[in-house]
């Protein structure tokens, strides 16, 4: 069996859980909760969350999603995790600017680890608070060049629509990878 | 028990804080990454600072405070050299040239500047030596401590801030191009148009910084202004173009890898 992971980050509450959730075939595993159940006494040193989903593509392929702790705490996990991804989400809530400091800098944590392909999604744009993407674009000081998308992360069809950007990028990033 | 470790997980301003509070004597010595600076307190209040071999004399900061010429500078550093600073401050008071207060403020000023250049400080061991007080050949200042606690804590919450907004200082920098914007019109400070002459995607900003002499607040501090600006734009070092990572597929063939993206593709759009 083959496995490839794509990385799913964010601030606290931004929803990470949410959107692996949405096209998970399995339980979104939160880390804590299993640990803290079997092992009351490691639970103190495990309180973070971590949540991954799988969706299996055929008989020889499965793509893990791996939602990034939130806590700065953990922050070295970030970098366990993001080895060997094909790319990256950065997820930021659309009706929480003052997270939006922490959306910058947890993407240039990662873009400093690896030249990896990303996208930014702009999530909760259902709620009639959010902020308008040009707006967000520029609070969050994003490259032109780099995809940044509106997203409602219980709505499958939008989880979709930004999963299937990111692996367009990853394969047009082949492509002129290949010509060179 | 003895009071030591790193800023790293106690600032500068929590040790002033404990001093404070604690009323504490003796001298806080701290080994930063390219100085080692010493501050002396009695019963909770600052009575000396001096950082590296900084010239501390009495002549020297008299003369930074420009209280003294650097002609009666290079007089006193000629013929007073063996004279400490008690007697020369003496003598000056008693010459009617200076007054106990232009001494006393110098002083102050000096000790200020040095415990704010260490606010700068995120890194360094420190330890707290009871038993060493400020050398007796110096005039000690009483100092309260309050108002850089407050200096120093706005401080840190910049630093806390800076460091979120760039994380890593193993990245690059380039210019935006964005027409219609002219670098040289717009007012730089010294310390940032040194730092703007070596922007350079080449150029990571830690290597920036050691060139320029900046410490990793400082470095932040100008290349935060130079983004808010809209001048520059953080990039990976050699402006290297997204790639993917070597690992990240379990074959190296490039036509396997280009079909597993493209069933993973069609498999996401079936969900
Ligand atoms: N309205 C709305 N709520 C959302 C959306 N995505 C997440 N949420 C809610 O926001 C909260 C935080 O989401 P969660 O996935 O736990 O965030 P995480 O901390 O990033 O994992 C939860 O109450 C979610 O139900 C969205 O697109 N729209
Ligand atoms: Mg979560």
């Amino acid at each position: 069996m083959q496995t490839v992971k794509i990385v799913v980050t964010g601030p606290f509450s931004a929803g990470k859980t949410e959107f692996i959730r949405s096209v998970s075939e399995i339980d979104v595993v939160s880390t804590e909760r299993k640990i803290s159940a079997e092992a009351e006494k490691i639970k103190e040193s495990t309180t973070v969350a971590m949540d991954f989903g799988r969706i299996t593509v055929d008989a020889e392929l499965v793509l893990y999603l791996f939602g990034t702790p939130g806590q700065r705490r953990f922050d070295f996990m970030w970098e366990i995790l993001s080895e060997g991804m094909l790319g990256f989400i950065v997820m930021v809530d659309s009706v929480r600017p003052e997270t939006f400091r922490e959306a910058r800098s947890i993407l240039e944590t990662f873009r400093a680890y690896a030249p990896t392909p990303y996208v930014v999604a702009a999530n909760k744009q259902d709620l009639e608070d959010a902020w308008d993407l040009d707006d967000m674009r520029v609070a969050l000081r994003l490259d032109p060049n780099v995809k940044f998308l509106p997203c409602v992360a219980h709505d499958k069809e939008s989880v979709k629509k930004v999963l299937l950007e990111l692996l367009y990028t990853i394969l047009a990033e082949m492509e002129s990878g290949n010509k060179a | 028990m003895a009071l030591k470790g790193n800023l790293r997980d106690f600032s500068i301003t929590q040790l002033l804080n404990l001093v404070n509070l604690a009323c504490k004597t003796g001298t806080l010595v701290i080994e930063g990454p390219g100085d080692v600076a010493q501050i002396s307190f009695r019963e909770g209040k600052l009575a000396y600072a001096q950082l590296g071999h900084h010239d501390n004399t009495l002549a020297g900061i008299l003369r930074r405070n420009r209280k003294i010429s650097a002609r009666q500078y290079a007089i006193l550093q000629e013929r007073a050299q063996n004279m400490g600073d008690k007697e020369l401050g003496l003598l000056l008071i008693n010459a009617g040239y200076l007054t106990q207060t232009d001494i006393i403020d110098s002083l102050q000023q000096y000790f200020i500047a040095i415990v704010r250049q260490l606010f700068t400080w995120v890194e360094g061991f420190f330890h707290f030596d009871t038993n060493k007080f400020s050398p007796s050949d110096k005039i000690p200042i009483r100092m309260d401590l309050e108002n850089l606690i407050i200096e120093g804590s706005r401080q840190l919450r910049e630093w806390e801030q800076l460091q979120q907004e760039i994380p890593s200082l193993d990245m690059s920098l380039k210019f935006m191009d964005r027409p219609g914007t002219n670098i040289r019109n717009v007012n730089l400070s010294v310390e940032e148009w040194r730092v703007v002459s070596y922007v350079n995607p080449k150029n990571t900003m830690r290597q920036i910084a050691q060139t320029t002499k900046l410490n990793e607040l400082e470095i932040r501090r100008v290349v935060y202004a130079l983004l808010q600006a809209g001048l520059v734009e953080i990039i990976r070092p050699g402006n290297a173009p997204v790639a993917i990572q070597p690992r990240a597929f379990p074959t190296t063939d490039k036509k396997e890898q280009k079909s597993l993206v493209n069933r993973i593709i069609d498999r996401i759009r079936a969900i």
